[in-house]
């Protein structure tokens, strides 16, 4: 159990250094990363910079997607998935805040494959809560937490990258 | 075979009699009202009324009991058997059956079978033209001989003027009763409800209110200049009122009645398309609803009366311009009614005088009163007595009304047609 | 006078989500708003490259048309497409039923087949709300336009082209021209535009093309196009259908145009930046100039991009409020919106 804050910013300088590891080793020389919004997108913003990247960055909504619609109806707002270069054959890099159930992961696979068929996928998390529904992994991960049944953890951002741990009330 | 009815509140509007008493029959007639028994009196047979109230039986203006022709909409057995369960004990019928009631034949099936059921009197009124078809007179004569105690065109146009004034002639000629059922055909042709705002929110065809008051005021030109003995049914615009009050104050013997429903509804209530609510005439304006009720204090409507049309259910399931109009009213007219006292806008004997001797004034019957000597068709109810309006509680094949799953205040509990119980709770 | 209750009644869930679409009468501006915003995300995907969400996969649309539409029905057959959707497409002819039979026969044959929506349309008003009123409870009904009552897609989209053009609906004068007395559309027009608080609704149309108390429902009525236009900000023209000469309605085609129809000299009444809008389809020369249709200030093919855009919306906000309203009422959050954080 863990309470308080988190460093953040630190936890994203890992994850860039495992990144860069990964890669290397994966040998993607051109790969396009992809945030999921919200907190995702942010992360994704800075190791884009920090990894410099060619292709541009995409930012993915996954809101159609979500397999939880008819439970808990449509968030009015959502905004336009933006992939800025054909997916099709290329290596994704694919990066989101928190990894828990791995629903999200799915549906955002679910959008990416609607967009054409990719080399690969390699995911990236901040956080990873662990409670898996699905069996799906990331490949880097900043730190992996167990939550009480009343936390929820909470990334702000985008300057400073913040985490908090909060008592839901 | 002689009956007491105990202890009831008796009202008879006619002798103006409002008492506590027992009321002695005697072998199909009034006998006396009073607390002691007449000399030599012997009761065969004792009703309870305390607490209850005693009154002539009903007698309704209009009715349809669908037969012959749509018997899976009702039957003359079903139906009366719903009039004498709701207090009715002798009922004007439409000649808008299928034959239609143009020809004795017709008018004295009705009447046998009627009286095979044997619950109320049933009068037919009779068709002002063949096939009411507007053109060609039908024999009033005939039809007169045949039991029919009045005719109407129903709510069918005539072909011309013309074609009316000689049917009021000839009606004239014989004295015989026309009863209209006022409204012009092109301004009601396509119509389902009342034109007015709610009609043009809901985008409902409308039927304007100049529908009724055009044909009411051509009716009363041609009655004027014929002198026919004339009757106006079901109005349902306060204009409409004005029209024949103005008629009698110029000497005009005109009379006219009401449907209990547009006394107590307006267009407002169709909110929802609520398809039990669509009626002709056409539920009109909160307006002319306060006009309708002014004419009943004022006694220019002299009369309510149920206007029932049992349907069958399938009738009313459909768009509300695609169902069928009508409101099964024959159980309901007596706890409707009550209402308007309960709002205070008449009393009880006056409301009483409005379903007896009101009705059988205009049909020139010496019913409707507990005089004695005459038939002794009684209603007893308790005016306290609630009851819920459902497929148990009806005894009509039409199950259409507004008030469906209503609570009502006010059950017959016990009618007597001619002396003889033919119903009781 | 009930209506509010009786709408929210008959077409919200309990917690005021929509499960039924029938009319815009009685709705909040804020679940008009939402349905707005809703749109606005899918307008924002369809102009993607990949069209298509699985909202609904899985789920069964059908279509029943009692009354020919092309147009309407293609928008709502590709909303639930793009929805991923199966989609069933009906065109049920009224003269050959009788009275209300085959509608109830059709509705529950079609339930029997297990449909998760119908979006109807038929020439009766209030035929929606009978519809949504005899099917079963999990079956949501989206009304494609009953009769002279309603149409709420339509005034939906006209709604969302009004505010991509002119923001707020605070200031706005909105003039709508033409047969009124027969227009579905512009009486849900007309509800939509008071509920998100336009400023004035005129209405511009001869007496015979004009319901009785129409200003009841909110609106200026004008006969003459050079006063009803002055300042206006938005002009819907509606459709007038050939039918109407045969009555005495109207005299000709070519009077109600030097009357009614609008042109660039008529348009010069209204704001210099002020729109045009028409439901479609256009008869040219009889309610508009090729050139105002045509012209810059046309927003008319905005305004069938955007049908797809609102009946996507409608039809995903109903089936969740439909699925969340016959769920069991102790579902508690997943935990994938935990995630979402």
């Amino acid at each position: 159990m863990v309470s308080g804050h988190l460093n953040a910013e630190n936890l994203l300088e890992s994850v860039t250094q495992e990144l860069r590891v990964q890669m290397m080793h994966r040998d993607l020389t051109d790969p396009i990363m992809i945030g999921i919004r919200t907190g995702g997108v942010w992360l994704a913003e800075r190791l884009h910079t920090a990894l410099n990247l060619n292709s541009p960055l995409g930012v993915l909504d996954i809101s159609f997607y979500r397999d939880d619609f008819s439970q808990s109806g449509l968030n009015p707002k959502v905004q336009p998935t933006q992939l800025p270069c054909p997916t099709e054959g290329r290596d994704l890099i694919l990066v989101d805040d928190v990894i828990m159930s791995g629903r999200t992961i799915r549906a955002a696979m679910n959008e990416l494959f609607d967009y054409g068929r990719p080399a690969s996928i390699l995911l990236v998390t901040l956080i990873d809560l662990q409670h898996r529904h699905l069996p799906i992994q990331p490949d880097v991960v900043g730190e992996r937490l167990t939550l009480g049944e009343d936390q929820q953890i909470k990334l702000s951002g985008p300057f400073p990258l913040a985490l908090e741990i909060r008592n839901r009330s | 075979m002689n009956i007491v009815i105990e202890g009831g509140r008796i009202i008879d509007p006619a002798q103006k009699i409002d008492t506590v008493a027992n009321l002695y029959i005697h072998q199909g007639t009034i006998l006396a009202i009073g607390h002691e028994p007449p000399e030599g009196y012997f009761a065969d047979d004792t009703l309870d009324a305390r607490n209850k109230i005693v009154c002539p039986g009903l007698i309704d203006l209009f009715t349809h009991l669908r037969e012959p022709g749509a018997t899976q909409k009702g039957s003359i057995a079903s139906e009366t058997a719903a009039a004498a369960a709701g207090g009715i004990t002798t009922l004007l019928t439409s000649p808008a059956t299928s034959p239609i009631v143009d020809t004795p034949a017709v008018a004295e099936l009705i009447q046998d079978r009627a009286a095979d059921a044997g619950f109320v009197r049933v009068l037919p009124i009779g068709a002002l033209t063949r096939g009411l078809q507007g053109e060609q007179l039908a024999p009033l004569h005939a039809l007169t001989r045949s039991g029919c105690v009045a005719f109407t065109n129903a709510r069918l146009p005539m072909v011309d003027s013309l074609a009316l004034l000689r049917c009021l002639e000839y009606a004239a000629t014989f004295d015989l009763l026309v009863i209209f059922q006022a409204q012009d055909a092109g301004l009601s042709r396509k119509g389902c409800m009342h034109d007015g705002a709610s009609s043009a929110r809901m985008g409902l065809e409308g039927i304007p209110e100049a529908a009724e008051t055009i044909e009411v005021s051509r009716c009363l030109l041609l009655i004027e200049q014929t002198g026919v003995r004339a009757h106006f049914g079901q109005l349902s615009c306060e204009r409409s009122i004005q029209l024949i009050d103005a008629a009698r104050k110029r000497g005009l013997q005109v009379t006219a009645d009401v449907a209990i429903h547009h006394l107590l509804l307006c267009d407002e209530d169709v909110n929802g398309f609520d398809s039990s609510l669509h009626v002709q005439p056409p539920l009109r304006s909160p307006l002319d609803r306060a006009g309708l009720r002014q004419g009943l204090v004022t006694d220019t409507l002299s009369a309510i009366c149920s206007d029932h049309q049992p349907l069958d259910v399938i009738a009313k399931q459909a768009p509300f311009s695609e169902t069928e109009p009508g409101i099964s009213g024959l159980e309901t007219l007596l706890p409707l009614s009550l209402k308007l006292v309960e709002q205070k806008l008449i009393e009880l004997p006056q409301l009483i005088e409005k379903l007896t001797l009101g009705p059988a004034k205009i049909l020139g019957l010496d019913s409707g009163t507990l005089q004695s000597g005459v038939q002794a068709d009684v209603c007893i109810f308790d005016p306290e007595a609630t009851w819920t309006v459902n497929d148990q509680s009806l005894l009509s094949m039409g199950k259409n009304t507004p008030y469906y799953g209503h609570s009502l205040k006010g059950r017959v509990d016990c009618t007597l047609l001619g002396g003889r119980i033919v119903f009781k709770r | 006078m009930l209506p509010k209750e009786y709408y929210d009644a008959i077409q919200l869930t309990p917690e005021g989500q929509l499960k039924h679409f029938l009319t815009i009468e009685g709705l909040s501006p804020l679940l008009l708003t939402e349905i707005l915003d809703t749109a606005d995300s899918f307008v924002d995907m369809n102009a993607q490259q990949v069209k298509k969400v699985p909202l609904l996969r899985g789920k069964t649309v059908a279509n029943l048309f009692f009354e020919a539409s092309t147009r309407t029905l293609s928008t709502f057959e590709l909303a639930a497409k793009r929805l991923s959707a199966d989609v069933l497409n009906l065109n049920i002819s009224t003269s050959s039923t009788s009275k209300g039979e085959t509608l109830k026969d059709t509705l529950m044959t079609l339930q029997a087949m297990h449909c998760d929506m119908f979006v109807v349309r038929h020439s009766a008003s209030g035929a929606a709300h009978f519809i949504a009123q005899h099917v079963t409870p999990d079956v949501a009904v989206i009304n494609a336009g009953d009769g002279r009552h309603a149409h709420p897609t339509q005034a939906m989209l006209d709604m969302l082209t009004i505010r991509q053009h002119k923001g707020d609906f605070k200031n706005l004068k909105v003039a709508i021209v033409g047969d009124i007395l027969h227009s579905r559309v512009a009486r849900s027009e007309i509800h939509a535009l008071r509920i998100l608080g336009a400023n004035e609704i005129r209405v511009i149309a001869p007496a015979t093309l004009l319901p009785k108390h129409i200003e009841s429902l909110g609106v200026k009525v004008f006969t003459e196009m050079s006063r009803g236009l002055r300042d206006v900000d938005v002009v819907i023209m509606l459709r007038l259908q050939r039918e109407r000469m045969q009555t005495a309605l109207l005299p000709s085609e070519s009077e109600f145009y030097s009357l009614y129809g609008l042109t660039e000299n008529k348009l010069a009444y209204a704001k210099p930046d002020a729109i045009v809008m028409h439901p479609g389809p256009i008869n040219r020369g009889v309610e508009i100039e090729s050139r105002v249709a045509d012209g810059p200030r046309s927003v008319i093919l905005n305004q069938v991009t955007n049908g797809i855009a609102v009946r996507m919306a409608v039809m995903s906000m109903a089936m969740s409020g439909q699925q969340l309203n016959t769920q069991s009422s102790s579902f508690t959050e997943s935990s994938a919106r935990t995630e979402s954080l």
